[in-house]
């Protein structure tokens, strides 16, 4: 395709579209460093971070959220990877019957899946006497977790080449040793895409935990729902800074190392 | 690697957390609080048609905004150099990594009467707030949307072996995958929206942890609409609707 440069008004709607998702952010930026606790701008003052750090409950859910997400995505990308290989070798009904019960959960809205989950372990809570919290929650964040991993590792496995395996096997290597010199590390490249997605669902997920986290447990999101009910403390336009800053920074340095992957591909070839 | 076995414990995770509770939400809908079979629930769960037409009115608004306003931005991404590409993309990306709720709470401030944008307009000499209608939901959820939007379209677009069929197949089911996901969010309506711009997710949230039976019945409703919805798309469009 050719490259040209763009004219002057596909700059401007570019523009127009990147002020348009940035600018809600920026005017929590800005009111971050606000002096007082209204969107009236009273002068320059860094006393939200230092009250954002004492808030235990904030620091909490947002504890809570890193670890159900670092839990629910390493369980998640096991159980969904196992599953890929498995379901690898069945063929025709049963293939699509499994494929598409995986799917289940991208398809039917978030709000139906907290729905019914929230049905299952109330009901189950009442037969074996436990409370829904930490527990209920990670299970239900590897239920929307699991399909994204098999979704990705999928084609990876699919364009796999058995004799590979075979091959191995014939080298000396045992069943373990090729699985997971071979297979493994074939599969990583759609078994660590999957793993980030399922980081990134569960980290924004609102509405599943909203509905399985029980009386006591609260991520970030359910935190910040329930402080939005109520007047909303300056301090999450704080939180909401650090976590742009960082998201930033992460993003530009997994730039920055598939770059240089590229062009370390490109000098291969 | 032949083996099948690997499957057998995301089977059975499957039918217990997955078909199970859908199950229950099916038995559950057709019961009366006293445990009885009933066909109650439905019938107040169609009280709730109007918010139901309404919710799909801000979908279907909400996805034709967005397909509009991506179209020409993945059009314009096709022209860029590869490194230029990259760097749009992880612009457009950057803010959809922040948690869901702060966006909205993001947009509640900069609309809100004395926000930035009341005191900017003020200039002009309009005062007001701008929040509390259809305008600021559907605001709120071009905002929420619009990058998911633009990069299927993208991927789509710069794939060298295209017929123009299949182009507006992708396009079709892009814009189903988009349309899908904005007909229920929970929350949105309810910070950015007025009283009369309650969502039919809001209508689950509340009426669910009084009544889980109305609940149920208006969730499985959804769930059957959906699956109406993609089986269509499906005999239009290609798999792809579904991922």
């Amino acid at each position: 395709m050719q490259k040209k440069k763009l004219g002057i008004v596909s700059k401007i709607y570019i523009a127009l579209i990147v002020f348009f998702l940035y600018a809600p952010i920026g005017v929590l930026i800005f009111m971050s460093f606000n002096k007082g606790n209204t969107t009236v701008w009273k002068g320059f003052s860094l006393k939200w971070y230092g009250e954002l750090f004492k808030s235990t409950r904030l620091m909490n859910a947002l504890g809570n959220t890193l670890i159900i997400a670092a839990l629910a995505s390493v369980l998640a990308t096991i159980l969904g990877t196992a599953a890929a290989i498995g379901i690898n070798n069945f063929r025709g009904k049963s293939r699509a019957l499994i494929q598409n019960a995986s799917n289940l959960p991208i398809i039917s809205p978030d709000i139906v899946m907290g729905v019914s989950l929230m049905l299952l372990f109330s009901f189950l809570g009442v037969i074996f006497h436990f409370e829904m919290g930490f527990g209920t929650v990670l299970i239900s964040h590897i239920c929307f977790c699991v399909p994204f991993v098999v979704l990705n590792v999928m084609p990876r496995l699919r364009r796999m080449d058995q004799s590979i395996y075979d091959a191995a096997l014939d080298l000396g290597c045992n069943q373990w040793q090729a699985f997971y010199k071979v297979v493994i590390h074939e599969l990583m490249p759609g078994i660590l895409s999957g793993m980030l997605m399922s980081f990134t669902y569960s980290v924004d997920d609102f509405v599943i935990t909203h509905f399985t986290q029980g009386a006591k447990f609260n991520n970030l999101s359910t935190e910040i729902y329930a402080m939005l009910r109520r007047k909303i403390p300056p301090t999450i336009n704080a939180l909401s800074t650090l976590l742009f800053v960082a998201i930033v920074v992460i993003m530009v340095l997994i730039n920055v190392f598939e770059r240089r992957a590229e062009k370390k591909q490109a000098k291969l070839k | 690697m032949k083996s099948r076995k690997l499957s057998i414990p995301y089977i059975i995770w499957m039918l217990v957390f997955t078909m199970i509770p859908i199950v229950m939400i099916g038995v559950t809908a057709f019961r009366d609080k006293n445990g009885g079979f009933s066909l109650e629930p439905f019938q107040k769960a169609f009280g709730y048609s109007n918010v139901f037409l309404k919710s799909l009115l801000i979908a279907f608004l909400s996805t034709l905004i967005c397909l509009v306003l991506a179209y020409p931005l993945a059009y314009l991404l096709t022209k860029m150099r590869h490194s230029t590409q990259q760097t749009v993309q992880m612009i457009l990306m950057i803010p959809m990594w922040m948690n869901f709720l702060l966006r909205i709470y993001a947009w509640v401030i900069l609309l809100q009467k004395n926000g930035p944008l009341d005191t900017a307009l003020s200039i002009l000499g309009i005062h007001g707030s701008y929040i509390g209608n259809t305008a600021a939901v559907i605001v709120g959820m071009v905002y929420e949307y619009l990058p998911f939007m633009v990069l299927p379209i993208f991927t789509v677009m710069s794939k060298i072996d295209h017929n123009l069929i299949e182009a507006a197949q992708d396009l079709g089911s892009n814009s189903a995958a988009v349309f899908r996901k904005v007909i229920f969010p929970l929350s949105v309506s309810q910070y950015l929206g007025g009283t009369d711009d309650i969502m039919i997710g809001d209508v689950i949230d509340k009426i669910f942890w009084t009544d889980q039976n109305v609940g149920s019945a208006i969730s499985l409703v959804l769930m059957i609409f959906i699956f109406v919805f993609l089986v269509l798309m499906n005999l239009f469009g290609d798999e792809e609707a579904i991922a």
